[in-house]
């Protein structure tokens, strides 16, 4: 049960850790690299909090070994934009009302991008669709999905251009 | 949520892993996408010793379609089997029923293989495997097997895969006729309450020259219905044999009191669904 290498790229950076197998990619995003945009919240693969993008795949990040992912590249909502330079989906978010508590936003924004790449214009229901594999408690999903259409129209836009 | 110790294994041949397999015994467990195996482990109904990824072995991944034959590796994902447009055209019923399994980001996780060899009677590729007659490729250190999807499981978690073999290919014809895959679930992720899985193929003189019906979540296995298919074939399809058919599917259905509700609920939601399925099915056929 000794502990492993891993290495990861996480957002363009080459990071090393040392694991357990046991131990779960969120928490070592989390508690080790100190990566803690992506939450933990119900920690059952349910609610979509934890998501990251592994390989360009949206995964809960709390139903992964680190172990496993070994050599991934990952892309947390902290390799999306920053405070000063908001991704597009972060600015529409912000726009749009798309969050509360915001709890539940890292993670909805990291799966929309792929949403977005994989679907660069999407209907309502398919954003719907797209984002049933994360939960909001506050919004009601409204606000959210006006955010996701809105992101997708000025990607849209911006590549006409 | 901490899952008890184990040794990660991470084999990048299938004969590296069947080794694996049959020097570690009874305290490995094979993982695929991991998405009903890692939960089981947090909660500490699964304590395996050693884990043995199959990530790495990738003749394992693959989709063909070849002399009206489809052949899928059991490492393909739901989200790869959705995306090929090439087994769509094959075989439509099979992203219709993947797309209604769990969320995007468990599809992108979670395999056929795994789908189909966990024996877990939620699980929805069984039935659509036993739906389309498909044969399970088994492999162990003495060699391959074949087993149909229609005799290997055998009650809930137990099927005719030894724990010594594991499964790499699901094979199955190419169908051209009327599809459905319908569920009844609570929610979006969750396992189906009733579900259907539904072939038909009319021919030139308005006949049903082809019927296949099974059903997911019903019974602690997957329920091919071997009567209401061959009733459908011999009366064709109208309300009365579709009614007939849906009795028949019902009066063999063994579902249990759980929290999706009392077994006379899920009896009354299969009749729903699988009429459903029926005339969706009809309707392209």
């Amino acid at each position: 049960m000794t502990k492993a290498t891993i290495s990861l790229n996480v957002n363009g950076q080459t990071l090393e850790t040392q694991a357990e197998p046991r131990e779960l990619l969120i928490h070592v995003l989390r508690e080790q690299l100190e990566i803690t945009g992506p939450h933990i919240g119900c920690e059952t693969s349910h609610c979509g909090a934890c998501t990251v993008e592994i390989d360009g795949r949206s995964v809960k990040s709390c139903t992964l070994f680190a172990v496993q992912a070994q050599g991934t590249e990952i892309t947390t909502i902290e390799g999306l934009g920053d405070p000063d330079k908001l991704h597009v989906l972060q600015e529409k978010f912000k726009e749009h009302h798309g969050l509360q508590c915001g709890f539940c936003t890292p993670g909805m924004i990291t799966r929309a991008h792929r949403l977005l790449i994989e679907n660069p214009n999407p209907t309502e229901e398919e954003v719907r669709f797209g984002i049933s594999g994360n939960l909001c408690r506050c919004t009601g999903y409204q606000n959210i999905v006006k955010a996701i259409m809105a992101a997708a129209s000025e990607l849209n836009q911006t590549e006409v251009a | 949520m901490i899952p008890g110790r184990f040794d990660y294994h991470q084999p990048d041949s299938l004969s590296a892993a069947l080794t694996l397999l049959n020097d570690l015994g009874d305290d490995a467990r094979v993982i695929a996408g991991g998405h009903s195996l890692i939960p089981m482990m947090k909660l500490r109904l699964a304590m395996p010793e050693h884990l043995v990824d199959l990530k790495a072995i990738t003749d394992l991944k693959h989709i063909t379609v070849r002399d009206g034959v489809i052949s899928i590796g059991a490492m393909t994902t739901q989200a790869e089997l959705i995306a090929s447009a090439e087994l769509t055209l094959a075989a439509p019923i099979v992203r219709e029923t993947a797309l209604q399994i769990a969320d995007p980001q468990i599809r992108y996780q979670g395999t056929i293989g795994g789908n189909v060899a966990n024996g877990d009677p939620g699980n929805d590729m069984p039935a659509l495997m036993q739906c389309l007659d498909a044969e399970f490729q088994l492999s162990g250190l003495d060699g391959q097997r074949t087993v149909k999807a229609r005799d290997f499981y055998e009650a809930a978690y137990f099927t005719a895969r030894d724990d010594l073999e594991i499964l790499t290919e699901v094979t199955f014809p190419t169908c051209s006729g009327g599809y459905a895959y319908e569920k009844q679930k609570r929610k979006i992720g969750d396992y189906a309450t009733a579900a259907a899985a539904v072939l038909l193929t009319r021919g030139a003189d308005g006949s049903c020259s082809h019927a296949s019906i099974a059903l997911t979540n019903l019974a602690d296995t997957p329920i091919f219905c071997e009567d209401a298919s061959s009733g459908l074939m011999s009366a064709g399809v109208d309300d009365a044999s579709i009614a007939a058919a849906v009795t028949s599917c019902i009066d063999i259905i063994d579902p249990v009191d759980d929290n999706r509700g009392p077994a006379a609920f899920k009896k009354h939601a299969a009749g729903i669904v699988l009429k459903s399925a029926i005339d969706t099915a009809w309707s392209r056929a």
